[in-house]
């Protein structure tokens, strides 16, 4: 399990799981779980182009990841948030699927690009991935003021001179960052579920936003590297194991929140904003 | 009278019409695809996408399931689809607060097992298609026998919305009048989550588990950018779904002759890039009135 050529599996991994668990904080506080799936989960479209044209794969996933962030960002400013999100998301997959038909393809090579596969992660992809972490947890240290700001008070925010919709922007643009890096180890279809249960599970055991944050990168390393022994021991795919292990952390937390009888931390994200096209004026007549 | 003859020839190409698989992929794909614009118009006033695709990725993980015990792949799409919907109302997926964060969670562990099942189905019966069917799609490799399932469930889904129409529109835009008025909001609430399952396996029979929101979402969000009345959403819904698809066919067929590869597009992609273009179309176009 430790030999040779899974050193690189477990150094990626750690990686992905320290940026996964960071971007997923913002993920949960800002009730943005959709995206955190569907940036990823689109990107999906990008490893199929990459195949296609023959250029590395982290290229193909950074250019979709970071169109798809960008087109649900403008979208989500005309129509509804999450219509805009699920469009861009089906549209991507739908690229992906017209890709892989263009490109006999492999079936497991395309199992492995949804689902992760832990054994094919070569030493040249390693510093790709190390750099791309830094550039995202660069990125979230400098907006780390800011984006919580707007994430918990966006009125106050936007008096404070902190635009909504750049801080969306931002935020996006760290999504389609992470997505890049993690994609090889966990696959498209998982990540998200590193975003969401560790972060989920760390805000029901404190409401301080730097050590949530902490506690949320700690179950996130935890997750990868159980799932990734599991996987190793079983032959399943690490996917099904880091589903599983986040959604068990989750209800860890909430079983902690029920048992402590206390509401979940205060910092929760504010009730979504009234739609402002569709609901308003839906005649009952 | 020839020119017209050579023009519609080039536009579809011989054989379409009287294709038999073709056809049942007309009949089905059409079916569906109204189900899914009437059902979707209510997931789109609601603002439950999230919840739409969450069932349709997890029915990935039914479709697999299915293959791996040998029945069509509907019966696993519906069965799966229908638990999570329950399993979503239990741990409170109609609160707006935390709403998205439960669906993930579902979602999370429900793909992660669709993974396991499509990684056991494709090990153990070799059936390498298997992956590809059950994600993106096949509509011209139904059986005719799909056709009477897919006709009573798509009526069942109908049905349900068609019944608890104005109750649910009021329980949609506004749950405290609704409750108010004695409406019961939850019990309403969990039915619709149920048509909304049925739709989206039927979906994923046509154009794929992890695709199928496109026709849930796409042609309700353009018909509720072109109209202001449920009513006439409805039934614009239902019509540019059942276009998408149809056309999407038509183009899929046609895409077997053209270069460079002469081995045919997914109709999923069109599908899909037709739904795309309406509601972009809906929304760039000049803007509804707002004032009644």
């Amino acid at each position: 399990m430790f030999s040779g050529f899974m050193v690189n599996t477990w150094l990626v991994a750690t990686i992905v799981a320290v940026v996964g668990g960071a971007v997923g904080f913002f993920v949960v506080l800002r009730g943005s779980a959709f995206v955190a799936h569907a940036v990823p989960n689109g990107s999906f479209a990008g490893a199929a182009a990459a195949s296609l044209v023959g250029v590395n794969t982290i290229i193909g996933l950074g250019v979709f990841s970071l169109g798809g962030a960008l087109g649900i960002g403008v979208l989500g400013r005309r129509g509804r948030h999450d219509v805009a999100t699920a469009l861009t998301l089906v549209f991507m997959l739908g690229l992906g699927a017209l890709f892989l038909q263009l490109k006999v393809e492999y079936a497991p090579e395309i199992y492995s690009l949804l689902f992760g596969e832990i054994l094919g992660i070569s030493t040249n992809e390693l510093a790709p991935t190390a750099g791309l972490a830094i550039a995202c947890l660069a990125a979230l240290a400098a907006l780390y003021r800011p984006l919580l700001l707007a994430s918990i008070l966006p009125e106050s925010a936007q008096a404070r001179g902190v635009s909504p919709f750049a801080a969306e922007l931002c935020f996006l643009i760290v999504v389609a960052l992470a997505t890049t890096m993690t994609v090889p180890v966990v696959g498209t279809a998982l990540i998200f579920s590193l975003m969401i249960g560790p972060p989920a599970a760390a805000r029901a055991f404190t409401s301080r936003p730097a050590v949530a944050i902490a506690l949320s990168i700690a179950i996130a390393i935890a997750t990868v590297w159980a799932a990734i022994a599991l996987s190793y021991q079983t032959n399943w795919p690490v996917g099904f194991f880091v589903g599983a292990i986040s959604a068990s952390s989750y209800a860890c937390g909430r079983a902690w929140t029920f048992a402590r009888g206390r509401r979940p931390a205060s910092t929760s994200p504010p009730l979504p904003p009234p739609p402002e096209r569709y609901d308003a004026d839906v005649s009952l007549a | 009278m020839r020119r017209v003859h050579q023009v519609l020839r080039a536009i579809v190409e011989p054989g379409f019409f009287s294709d038999p698989s073709v056809q049942l992929a007309a009949v089905v794909g059409g079916l569906v695809a109204l189900v899914a614009g009437n059902v979707g118009v209510f997931t789109v006033i609601r603002g439950q996408s999230f919840a739409g695709e969450a069932l349709g990725d997890m029915g990935a993980a039914g479709g697999s399931s299915a293959y791996l015990i040998g029945v069509a792949p509907l019966w696993g799409f519906i069965a799966v689809a229908v638990a999570a919907a329950g399993v979503m109302e239990l741990i409170g997926i109609q609160r707006a607060r935390g709403r998205d964060l439960a669906t993930g969670i579902v979602l999370g562990a429900g793909f992660g097992l669709a993974a396991l099942l499509l990684y056991l189905g494709t090990t153990f019966d070799n059936t390498t298609g298997a992956t590809i069917t059950i994600l993106f799609g096949s509509i011209f490799l139904l059986e005719r026998s799909i056709l009477a399932p897919a006709l009573a469930l798509g009526v069942i889904a109908l049905a349900i919305v068609l019944v608890l129409n104005r109750p649910l529109l009021l329980a949609s835009v506004s749950p405290e009048l609704a409750a108010a008025r004695g409406i019961p909001v939850r019990l309403i609430g969990g039915l619709y989550l149920i048509a909304m399952a049925v739709a989206v396996a039927l979906s994923a029979v046509t154009i794929g588990a992890i695709l199928s929101t496109a026709l849930l979402i796409g042609p309700a969000a353009t018909a509720l950018a072109l109209t202001d009345s449920p009513g006439r959403a409805i039934i614009t819904a239902g019509a540019v779904g059942v276009g998408a698809t149809w056309l999407g066919l038509l183009l899929a067929y046609d895409s077997y002759y053209w270069p460079p590869l002469h081995q045919g597009w997914p109709v999923s992609f069109f599908v899909v890039t037709l739904v795309l273009i309406a509601y972009l179309a809906a929304h760039i176009g000049p803007r509804r009135r707002t004032v009644r």
